[in-house]
C-alpha cells in the first residue's frame, strides 16, 4: 500500500471534481460519496501504516517519483511522494478525523440547499492536505499548501452571502498571502544554495551551508509558518474564520491546516539544525503566540472565537516545541495528534451545542446544557480534560512533554520558555473551565425562544470516537514512548537532556496551576451568576476582547500606509501616465477639427483648389528649372 | 505656321474651360468647360507631337478622347441623378459633405 499512497490524494481529488462537475444532479448522494472518498483516504493510509510497521524502523520511508514536473535544466522537480512515519502520522490524521468530521457534516449541513457544493470543498481540502504532507519536495509541499489556502478560504467564505463572512475569507487569504511569501523566499534561497528543492538533497547539503543562508532560509520558513498556523504576528485572521461553518473550524481551523505550520517547521529540521538563532526565533513566536492566544481566550464569549483563540495559544505550544530543536520535535508532533483529537471533539460539541440552541454563539446565553444534551456534554468534558492536560487524559502526556523540554537548555532559554509554558498551562486550564462552565454548568440563561436538544446519532457518533481518542491516545501512545520511537527516523535520536527543574517538580507545578485555573473558573463562572451582558471591564479585559487591537495596529501600521501608497499611484497613474497619452490624443483630435474645415462640401471651391495647386507645381517646376 | 501658336491656344482653351468650372454654377455649363479643357489638352499634346516629329503625343490623344467619352457618359449620369433627386443642376446646392 505504502506504494500506491498517491491513491489518498486521488480518492477525495477525484470526488471533489466530480462533485463539482456534476451539480445539482449528484445532490442526492453527493455528501455520501464524499464520506467515502475521505473513508477510502483513510483506508490507504491505514494500510500503508501496516506495511511500514512491518519493516524495520531505519527502512520505513519510500519515496515514489510519479512523474516529472519541471523538467527544466539546473531546476528539476519531479512529483515525488514521501511517505515516512511523519508523513504517514499526519496522513492517519486527516483522514480519520477528516471521514469523522465528513460523516458529522451530513447531519449538520443537512439543511443546507449546497451541502453538495460542501462536500466538494471538504474533499478538496482533504486531498489538498495530503498532498502537503506527502510531498517530496518544497516545490510541491507548496502546491498543496496554496491548495489548503484556497479551500480554506472557498469554506471561511461558504456562506458568503454574509458580506462580513465574505470579508472573513479575504481576510484569512490575504493575511495567508504574506506568509505564502516568506515560503517562496525560503525556496527561492534553498534553491540558490543548493541547486534542488527535495528534502532528500536539501538534508544532505544543509550541513555544508553557511549560517546566515540558513538562518535566512529558516526566518522566511518560520514566516510561511505563522501565515498558516496564525501565529503572532499573523494570528489575526484566525479568530475571524470562524465564519465558516462549524465543521470546517474543526477539520481546517483546528485539526489539520493550522498545523500545516509545525509539520514545515519540523519538515525543514535540517535548515534549523544549522540555525541556532532562527531556532530561537521559532521558540519565542510559539511562546508569544501561546500566552497571547489564552490571554484571548479568556476574554472572549463567543464560544467558537474562544476555541479559536484556545487553538492558536495550542499551536503556539507545538511551535515552541518545534523551537526547541530535536528534544521537541517529537513531541511538538505529539501534541499536534492529541490537539487534532480533542479540539476537533471540542469543535463538533460546540457545533452540536450551536444547533440545539438556534445558532447562538454567546456563552452568557448558553448555561445548564448538560441536563439537555448529555452526550455532548460528555464528549466534551473528556476533551476539556485533556486540553487541561488533567491525567491520564491525551493532553496529559503531550503537553507535559513540551513543558518538560522547555525546560531543557542552558541560560535564560529553559526559565523563559519553561515559565511561559507552565503558566500557559495554567491560563489554559482558566479559559477551557471558564468556557465549559459557562456552557454545561450554572443557571440557563436561554434566549426564550430556544429549546435545547441532543442533535442526532450521525452528529453525536464522531463526537464519542473523538472522545475516547481524547481520552486514552495520549496514554497509548505514550507508553514506551512508542510515538517517540516511530518518529525517530524522521525527527533523529535525542539523549535524554534532564531540565533545569526536577521533573516532578515541574508535573506538580504544572498540575497545581491547572488545578488553580479550573477551581478558580469553577468559582467565577460555574458556582457564582454569569451576567447576561458582558460587565464594562478592566482595561486589560477589554484588550483581550479586542485581541489585542491586533486588527487596529495592522490597519494603522499596514493597510493605511498600504492604501496611501496605492491610491498614489493611482492617481500618479491616471495624471502621469495616462495624462500624457490623453494629452497627445486630445492635440491630434483638435488638429482634426481644425483640417475638417477645409472641406466645404462646395465642388467649385474643390476645383480651385486643385487648380491652384495645379499652377503652383508648374510655376515650381518653371522658375525652378528642375 | 509656326506651331507654337496652337500651344498658346491651347492654353486660352484651358483657361477659358477652366473659369467655366469655377464660375459658373450650372452643371452642366461647368460639364461643358471641363470639356473644353479636355480638348485643349489635346490640341496641346497633337501640336507637342508636331513639334518634335514624334506621333506619341497624337496616340496620347486618342486615349484622351476614348477617357473623355467615357466621362461624358458618367458625368451626364451623375448630373441626372442629381437632377431628381433635388430639382436643381445647380453645383453649389449639395453640400453635404461639408465638414
Amino acid at each position: 500500500m505504502q506504494s500506491l499512497i498517491w491513491l489518498a490524494i486521488a480518492l477525495p481529488l477525484a470526488s471533489a471534481a466530480v462533485l463539482l462537475c456534476l451539480g445539482r444532479r449528484a445532490d442526492a448522494w453527493g455528501h455520501w460519496m464524499g464520506v467515502a472518498a475521505s473513508g477510502g483516504a483513510f483506508l490507504v493510509g491505514l494500510g500503508a501504516l501496516i506495511e511500514m510497521l512491518g519493516k524495520p524502523a531505519e527502512e520505513r520511508a519510500l519515496d515514489t517519483t510519479l512523474y516529472t514536473f519541471i523538467p527544466g535544466g539546473d531546476l528539476h522537480v519531479d512529483v515525488g511522494l514521501l511517505a515516512d512515519p511523519l508523513s504517514i502520522t499526519f496522513v492517519l490524521l486527516i483522514t480519520f478525523v477528516g471521514t469523522l468530521i465528513h460523516v458529522y457534516s451530513v447531519a449538520y449541513m443537512e439543511h443546507d440547499k449546497d451541502r453538495r457544493r460542501f462536500f466538494a470543498y471538504l474533499n478538496l481540502f482533504v486531498a489538498a492536505m495530503l498532498l502537503l504532507v506527502l510531498a517530496d519536495s518544497y516545490l510541491l509541499l507548496f502546491v498543496g499548501w496554496e491548495g489548503v489556502g484556497v479551500a480554506s478560504y472557498l469554506l471561511i467564505g461558504f456562506w458568503n452571502y454574509k458580506p462580513e463572512y465574505a470579508t472573513a475569507a479575504n481576510k484569512a487569504f490575504v493575511v495567508n498571502r504574506i506568509g505564502d511569501i516568506g515560503l517562496i523566499i525560503a525556496m527561492g534561497i534553498m534553491f540558490t544554495t543548493f541547486g534542488a528543492l527535495d528534502f532528500a538533497t536539501i538534508g544532505e547539503l544543509a550541513g555544508n551551508a553557511s549560517t546566515a543562508t540558513l538562518t535566512a532560509a529558516g526566518l522566511a520558513l518560520l514566516l510561511a509558518a505563522c501565515g498558516k498556523s496564525a501565529q503572532f504576528p499573523l494570528q489575526s485572521w484566525l479568530g475571524d474564520a470562524m465564519a465558516g461553518p462549524t465543521p470546517v473550524s474543526a477539520l481546517i481551523h483546528a485539526a489539520t491546516m493550522v498545523t500545516a505550520g509545525v509539520y514545515l517547521i519540523v519538515r525543514s529540521a535540517p535548515i534549523f539544525e544549522g540555525a541556532p538563532n532562527a531556532q530561537v526565533v521559532v521558540a519565542i513566536v510559539g511562546a508569544i503566540t501561546l500566552t497571547l492566544g489564552a490571554l484571548i481566550g479568556m476574554a472572549k464569549d463567543d464560544i467558537k472565537k474562544a476555541l479559536a483563540a484556545s487553538t492558536m495559544s495550542q499551536i503556539g505550544y507545538m511551535m515552541l516545541a518545534a523551537g526547541l530543536g530535536p528534544v521537541g520535535y517529537a513531541f511538538a508532533i505529539f501534541h499536534l495528534i492529541t490537539h487534532g483529537f480533542f479540539k476537533a471533539g471540542m469543535f463538533l460539541g460546540a457545533g452540536s451545542v450551536m444547533h440545539a440552541m438556534n445558532d447562538q454563539v454567546d456563552m452568557r446565553r448558553f448555561g445548564a446544557l448538560k441536563g439537555a444534551m448529555v452526550v455532548t456534554w460528555v464528549t466534551f468534558g473528556l476533551g476539556w480534560l485533556a486540553i487541561l492536560g488533567v491525567p491520564p487524559f491525551s493532553g496529559y502526556w503531550s503537553k507535559d512533554k513540551i513543558i518538560e523540554s522547555a525546560f531543557v537548555g542552558e541560560g535564560w532559554q529553559p526559565w523563559v520558555f519553561g515559565l511561559t509554558a507552565l503558566i500557559g498551562a495554567g491560563l489554559t486550564a482558566f479559559y477551557m473551565s471558564r468556557l465549559f462552565f459557562m456552557t454545561f454548568h450554572g443557571k440557563a440563561r436561554w434566549t426564550d425562544e430556544v429549546h435545547p436538544h441532543e442533535s442526532p446519532a450521525l452528529m453525536t457518533v464522531p463526537m464519542i470516537i473523538l472522545a475516547v481518542g481524547s481520552a486514552f491516545l495520549g496514554l497509548i501512545l505514550a507508553t514506551g514512548d512508542r510515538f517517540t520511537t516511530w518518529l525517530e527516523p524522521v525527527t533523529g535520536h535525542v539523549e535524554h537532556h534532564e531540565p533545569v527543574l526536577p521533573v516532578a517538580v515541574i508535573v506538580a507545578l504544572t498540575l497545581i496551576l491547572v488545578a488553580l485555573g479550573a477551581v478558580g473558573a469553577w468559582f467565577k463562572y460555574g458556582r457564582a451568576e454569569v451576567p447576561q451582558e458582558a460587565p464594562s471591564a478592566s482595561l486589560a479585559t477589554i484588550t483581550a476582547r479586542n485581541d489585542f487591537f491586533q486588527d487596529s495596529v495592522n490597519r494603522a501600521v499596514f493597510q493605511r500606509p498600504g492604501q496611501h501608497v496605492t491610491r498614489t499611484l493611482v492617481y500618479a497613474d491616471a495624471a502621469i501616465v495616462d495624462g500624457a497619452v490623453n494629452k497627445q490624443a486630445r492635440g491630434w483630435s483638435s488638429l482634426g477639427s481644425a483640417s475638417r474645415k477645409l472641406q466645404t462640401g462646395q465642388v467649385r471651391s474643390y476645383a480651385a483648389t486643385m487648380l491652384v495647386g495645379l499652377v503652383i507645381v508648374i510655376a515650381v517646376i518653371v522658375v525652378g528649372g528642375l | 505656321m509656326n506651331p507654337m501658336n496652337y500651344v498658346i491656344l491651347a492654353a486660352i482653351l484651358f483657361s477659358i474651360g477652366a473659369a467655366a468650372v469655377l464660375l459658373r454654377r450650372n452643371a452642366i455649363v461647368a460639364f461643358m468647360g471641363v470639356e473644353l479643357m479636355l480638348n485643349a489638352a489635346n490640341l496641346a499634346l497633337v501640336a507637342f507631337s508636331r513639334i518634335h516629329g514624334e506621333l506619341d503625343g497624337q496616340i496620347m490623344a486618342f486615349f484622351v478622347m476614348v477617357v473623355a467619352a467615357a466621362e461624358v457618359v458618367v458625368g451626364l449620369a451623375i448630373i441626372i441623378a442629381v437632377f431628381r433627386a433635388r430639382q436643381t443642376i445647380s453645383l453649389d446646392e449639395p453640400a453635404e459633405l461639408k465638414g
